[in-house]
């Protein structure tokens, strides 16, 4: 299946991914290209099998403790921030 | 025997003896830096003073009474791991003025082993490519041949141990991102099973198929790296609570009677000089009491495909995190947060890691989910069940590494297809989520070639025994790139 310019702008947005217009036939050409390939997929006859959900059989998703084990960070984390103000990360504004 | 040619047991040996300290191994290895990655690129960040500073403390826990086979050894871990207080890059413009506020686990536990770190190695951007041309530094070039690519997406860290700037380096696989530059570069290169080694801390690419591993000049010098870094962790959730075997141990057990499989799918269409060195590789380990045998997994051709759906789809979700607003990237003056998001998100991304957002998002979308995403994953288990099937018959499977030697840079950038179909005999040990290693094997065109090995889950102890005992009876491992010996 081919995708177009308007495809890949859609996809783009979904992704909240800028892309240039001059970019977007070239993604629409090599996307086309990625989903052609997969597409072979399609041939497998995978009949009853379940989709895989743990790469090793048996394993589930362990729980822990509802416990604090992580002391205040906020300072260390926020030093590389774009933008911070009392603690707070700094956006533009969202409502009008 | 100059001491970047030494083994790490000759270095731990040398350093307990006290011929030399730490501080003046990690000297040695940093002047390497400083003389040959000019025309590599292999690092991205070098560490020099941390890497001294790190040096005496080792010394000084060994004045201390302490020792250990990692006590005071240098390496280099890849820019995917966060490293307190170091640029942590992943390769990218996203992350380029990100300073990590925390140790990964793989980096904590060597550092604990009282290894240095001299700086962070090149990759591809994210982890995604096979070349290491998509990383924001640039590429990475192979210490063979300086106009051809090392492989990726560990490209600097291969590249590094290839040229003796190091004698370890840490790794990421979620397609065969340690064992193709591992064979393109001449070393070796361990991924272990997924959830052996902790993940916290490094950089998610596609969390099912991520595992951290080792380049090593040789099994024996991986053995104890691997020892160091394996083991549960509570902070990843997938990662396996199962002790972990003495592999400095097991390397010398005799491979008497092991059932090696030699995967039928592997073979067709194998390039001929590519076939011979594989099949004397075969011949070594019959002559070392390997018995040998053909095992068909008939859906395993299937497994790139398979892979160009589930990683792209799990990349798409992990790299929503860079979003420009709590670290990383931002775009100058934002309109409004979707054009904070986008322009943060197009500027900071290269092309290749947009296009596989892209190829995420779009088999991850309305209509498409059960016809790809579901449908891979089918398969996915179809592939790994073969895998089951085959480890009830056989040991270990055998293999290429690569389709072919190192590639010029440049040649195979502009087609995805093409650069994908490099893993073609990587991935499906991702998939299965199996443990698998590249050993060196042999040279075509004068590059090197690796033989890969494949055990069941869990069977790190035996691919290093085996590689092991093969590098005793071959010499491909010694041979150094031209310059760098």
């Amino acid at each position: 299946m081919s995708l177009t310019s308007r495809d890949v702008e859609k996809i783009a947005h979904l992704a909240r991914l800028g892309i240039t217009d001059p970019e977007k036939p070239v993604y629409a050409a090599s996307l086309s290209k990625i989903v052609e390939f997969v597409d072979q997929l399609a041939r497998a006859d995978t009949g009853a099998v379940a989709p895989m959900a743990h790469p090793l059989a048996g394993q589930t998703q362990r729980l822990r403790a509802d416990a604090v084990t992580e002391t205040d960070c906020h300072e260390r984390c926020q030093r590389d921030a774009p933008a911070v103000q009392a603690g707070l990360y700094l956006v533009p504004k969202v409502i009008e | 025997m100059s001491l970047h040619d030494r083994s790490i047991a000759e270095l731990a040996g040398s350093l307990a003896r006290g011929e030399f300290s730490s501080v003046e191994l990690t000297r040695h290895f940093l002047a390497r830096i400083d003389s040959l990655n000019p025309a590599l690129n292999a690092l991205i960040t070098v560490t020099a003073d941390r890497a001294l500073a790190d040096a005496a403390v080792a010394d000084q826990r060994r004045v201390a009474g302490e020792s250990g086979p990692l006590l005071g050894i240098p390496l280099i871990h890849k820019d995917i791991f966060c490293t307190d207080g170091v640029r942590t890059s992943c390769g990218s413009r996203m992350l380029d003025n990100f300073v990590a506020p925390y140790d990964a686990t793989v980096v904590g536990r060597l550092k604990s082993a009282g290894a240095v770190m001299l700086g962070k190695a090149n990759m591809d951007e994210f982890a995604m490519g096979s070349s290491n041309e998509t990383s924001f530094y640039g590429p990475v070039h192979n210490p063979w041949e300086l106009d051809k690519v090392p492989g990726g997406s560990s490209g600097g860290s291969a590249a590094a141990v290839a040229a003796r700037l190091a004698p370890l380096a840490t790794g990421t696989d979620t397609g065969g991102s340690i064992r193709q530059p591992a064979a393109l570069t001449g070393v070796t290169g361990i991924k272990p099973t997924y959830g052996r080694v902790s993940r916290y801390g490094m950089i998610a690419f596609a969390s099912s198929l991520d595992q951290a591993g080792i380049f090593a000049r040789t099994a024996a010098d991986a053995a104890p790296v691997l020892a160091a870094i394996a083991g549960f962790d509570p902070r990843d959730s997938t990662c396996v609570d199962a002790p972990v075997p003495d592999y400095v141990q097991g390397l010398a057990a005799p491979l008497t009677g092991l059932r090696i499989g030699l995967v039928k799918e592997f073979l067709d269409g194998l390039e001929p000089r590519n076939g011979a060195l594989i099949g004397a590789a075969l011949d070594v380990f019959r002559e070392l009491g390997a018995v040998t045998t053909t095992v068909s997994l008939p859906n395993l051709p299937l497994s790139v495909p398979t892979y160009y759906v589930v990683a792209p789809a799990e990349c798409s979700s992990n790299l929503s995190r860079f979003d420009g607003v709590r670290f990383g990237y931002r775009c100058a003056n934002p309109r409004d947060i979707t054009d904070l998001y986008e322009r943060s998100r197009g500027e900071g991304f290269g092309a290749e890691v947009k296009r596989r957002i892209m190829t995420g998002t779009y088999v991850l979308s309305a209509g498409y989910f059960d016809a790809y995403y579901l449908k891979a994953q089918k398969v996915r288990q179809l592939i790994t069940d073969e895998f089951r099937a085959a480890f009830e018959r056989v040991d270990l499977l055998l293999g290429p590494t690569t389709p072919t030697p190192a590639f010029a840079i440049g040649a195979k950038i502009d087609d995805p297809v093409t650069m994908y179909l490099n893993d073609i005999y990587t991935i499906g040990a991702n998939l299965a989520g199996l443990p698998a290693v590249s050993a060196p094997c042999g040279f075509i065109d004068g590059l090197p070639m690796g033989v890969q090995l494949i055990g069941p889950h869990f069977a790190e102890g035996r691919l290093l025994n085996a590689v092991h005992r093969y590098q005793l009876a071959t010499d491909w491992h010694r041979h150094a790139a031209p310059g760098c010996a």
